[in-house]
């Protein structure tokens, strides 16, 4: 009894003092920040405090924290042992059931997704909204590859995405109508034009992906990201620079759309509604684009999937664990990193090819180190490896944040003046932090081996390959 | 340069500099001339010359310090010798320069492949996946193999079977088939040691090189080392190399013993020969001499 008393008093004081020198920090940190504005008033700088906003901040803090410790403390205690064999019990039970869970609800994802645009809620706003989180589920599958695969930590994957963007953008825009106009292609060929640059983009892409690795993978994990960080920077600047080329900041615009089979989504009598026999709506080609990138999605994950179960994909995740013992297996690593690479970009590649022909527009502006950080955030969140993770960590970072924009909810908290828009990226960080907490290692941190051997009841010796997800 | 000069010295002279030959009816599998290894101005390797011979076990032994693994990496090129040559020689009489290759080559292509002092598992992936891994070279031969595995082509379907099959062998022989799922890392320390060298085994060596294989074994886990590496010697016509500090292991099971001392060769022969050479348990116990100094 009485010991249990100087424990519960002991944590007490302890969680008071933690919280007590949190708050003083958050008021250390918000007081100038946020406690005193200035503002020029008649000529004269005077200083309006908010001191509101300072009490709040270093209140909530207090509390979190104090809450924080006072429950970490709880759990420190030791438990019998009774019950630690009961949840391990629990836990491995809930392993087998979890992964067909996994199953299941990937499958069921994958059916809602198929039908997608022909629910009654998917309107020209929802479908776009789809569109780009699909997008970037392909782009975190593409890196997973190279992160959740070989170990690679690189920041700069979206300099492969604007590789693949400006490379469509460049051959659509320039290099095949020259041909045409010099006679030596057919004008027809404008209609498949998507379909010819799409894996030339992807080439190209993965061209630049090895030939920005091979001189850098000599490094490892910090500085190889440091490095692919600093060349994503300047691609960009020389996408920004190079005007002759690339429009410099102002992009390039008036980029071919995708075609269905060579037919156009356009009012004219060759257009998809007048072959078809249906009524001209700007909404057939969203369906069309949705599912375009839906199609390369799926290829980028049964690709990933099917190259987890190869050699190739097998000495990757075998050279992340211990490269030395690779080597001395035979396996040439250097070759391995760049395979890694060159795939991971070529989906980059594709993904990017995809986005300059949706939006008919692009520019340097879209391929900054945000879009890097938010990729590697979908990848890392999601579960280093995890493919149903990934889209999972997409869905809540890109749709999360963007219907964030648009919730009423809000302004019936906050007042009708609040702009929840303003706070997407305060949001971002708290769901960023939140997930870290809850799962370190990312939502989905199983891990399902490649292979497996099975034994049959009747002949023990026979083998079974069982191919799995 | 250095090497293609001592290529003409002949290189039995050098065996007999310093004692009988082990076995002098075999022909040696891989022959170390004048091999010196500097890190700066310490010399971890000292001119050692020594041939190892085929479908034998031969033992490095030595005292702490005395370059064995060092002696090691030089073979199996993780590090570059600064100078020596060392030569494989296949049975088709192709000879390999080992100290002109890099580290994955030299097991990739002259069949020389070791095991790790303390265990290089993959730990996270299962105890199947680090066998299939050991055959990587076998199932990707071309650039084309490796796309048509993508699309489940019959050749590749037909090599990862029969890379799959000499996996369950292996498993077989050391009793690990029931824990094949499992990962490396949840092993019990002797299974992972047992693992690490089917691992080996599975990238089909011609020279096994094994450091410490019997570090941290029970007498019990012990003997089970040895049945395994007689197994392989006897059965796969493979030669081992083994760096041991457990003697009774060493003088059971080894038909050939090195000894180092200071990154030089003190003593080159039979486990008796060995055993009773003064220059070796001078190494080991100190001489009266140097007592008499002191």
């Amino acid at each position: 009894m009485n010991i249990e008393k100087t424990d519960r008093s002991r944590c007490l004081n302890e969680s008071l003092k933690a919280s007590f020198l949190a708050a003083l920090v958050a008021f250390a940190l918000s007081f100038l920040v946020l406690g005193v504005e200035t503002r020029l008033f008649e000529n004269k700088v005077i200083v309006v405090p908010h001191w509101n906003y300072v009490a709040l901040i270093v209140l909530t803090v207090f509390v979190m924290r104090f809450m924080s410790v006072l429950f970490s403390w709880k759990r420190r205690k030791p438990s019998t042992d009774l019950k630690r064999a009961k949840k391990s019990y629990f836990s491995a039970l809930f392993e087998t059931k979890f992964e067909n869970l996994l199953k299941i609800f990937g499958i069921a994802l994958f059916i809602f997704a198929f039908f997608l645009p022909f629910f009654p809620f998917s309107g020209r706003y929802f479908l776009d909204l789809s569109i780009l989180i699909l997008t970037y589920t392909m782009l975190g599958w593409g890196l997973n590859v190279v992160i959740g695969l070989a170990g690679l930590l690189d920041l700069g994957y979206v300099a492969f995405y604007a590789a693949g963007a400006y490379s469509y953008a460049l051959l659509s825009t320039s290099f095949f109508p020259f041909l045409i106009e010099q006679g030596y292609l057919n004008p027809v060929i404008m209609n498949w034009i998507f379909w010819i640059c799409l894996p030339l983009s992807g080439i190209s892409a993965a061209l630049l992906g090895i030939s920005i690795a091979s001189p850098v993978l000599q490094l490892r994990g910090d500085y190889l990201a440091i490095v692919t960080l600093a060349f994503a920077e300047i691609l960009r600047m020389i996408l920004i620079n190079w005007d002759e080329l690339t429009g410099g900041p102002n992009g390039i615009s008036r980029i071919p759309h995708p075609s269905f089979l060579g037919i156009e989504f356009n009012r004219s009598p060759e257009g998809f509604s007048a072959i078809f026999d249906l009524e001209y709506s700007s909404l057939q080609r969203l369906i069309f684009l949705y599912y375009l990138i839906f199609f390369l999605a799926m290829l980028t994950n049964v690709i990933t999937l099917r190259l987890r179960r190869l050699p190739i994909g097998r000495s990757c995740e075998a050279m992340r664990e211990d490269e030395i013992a690779c080597r001395s297996l035979g396996i040439d690593t250097r070759n391995t990193k760049l395979t890694a690479f060159a795939i991971g970009a070529m989906f980059a590649g594709f993904a990017g090819s995809f986005f300059a022909a949706r939006q008919g527009f692009i520019s340097p502006e879209s391929f900054g180190f945000m879009e890097s950080a938010l990729i590697l955030s979908i990848v890392v969140l999601g579960g280093l490896g995890s493919q149903i993770g990934i889209v999972i960590a997409s869905i809540v970072m890109v749709g999360g944040v963007q219907a964030a924009r648009r919730l009423e909810f809000f302004n019936t908290l906050f007042g009708p003046d609040f702009d929840p828009s303003v706070y997407r990226m305060l949001l971002f960080g708290l769901v960023m932090v939140l997930i870290m907490i809850c799962a370190p290692r990312g939502l989905i941190s199983h891990r399902t081996p490649s292979i497996l051997l099975q034994k049959k009841k009747a002949s023990p010796a026979d083998l079974t390959l069982e191919e799995q997800r | 340069m250095t090497a293609t000069m001592e290529k003409n010295c002949s290189s039995s002279q050098i065996n007999d500099r310093l004692s009988p030959k082990a076995e002098a009816g075999k022909n040696p599998i891989l022959q170390v001339d004048h091999l010196v290894m500097r890190f700066g101005g310490l010399a971890a390797i000292n001119d050692i010359s020594c041939s190892i011979f085929h479908s034998n076990i031969t033992a490095i032994i030595g005292p702490n310090g005395a370059g064995k693994t060092t002696f090691f990496n030089c073979l199996t090129g993780f590090y570059k010798p600064t100078e020596g040559m060392i030569r494989m020689h296949h049975e088709d009489g192709t000879v390999f320069f080992l100290e002109r290759m890099d580290d994955f080559r030299i097991s990739a292509s002259t069949n020389l492949v070791r095991t790790f002092q303390n265990i290089r598992l993959f730990k996270g992936m299962t105890v199947l996946e680090n066998l299939m891994v050991a055959q990587h070279n076998k199932l990707v031969r071309t650039f084309g193999s490796a796309i048509s595995g993508l699309f489940c082509s019959s050749g590749y379907v037909a090599r990862e079977r029969e890379a799959l099959d000499l996996a369950k062998y292996w498993l077989d022989r050391i009793g690990l088939i029931e824990s094949a799922n499992e990962p490396a890392g949840s092993l019990p320390y002797g299974s992972q040691r047992r693992l690490e060298i089917v691992r080996a085994m599975c990238a089909e060596p011609r020279l096994l090189c094994l450091d410490e294989p019997a570090a941290g074994l029970n007498p019990n886990e012990t003997s089970q080392m040895n049945t395994l590496l007689r197994f392989i010697r006897d059965k796969h016509a493979v030669s081992i190399m083994l760096i041991e500090h457990d003697m009774s292991m060493v003088m059971k099971i080894s038909d050939h013993v090195i000894v180092l001392d200071y990154g030089e060769k003190i003593s080159d022969g039979t486990p008796e020969f060995v055993r009773n050479d003064p220059a070796v348990i001078a190494a080991y116990l100190g001489t009266e001499d140097l007592e008499n100094i002191n």
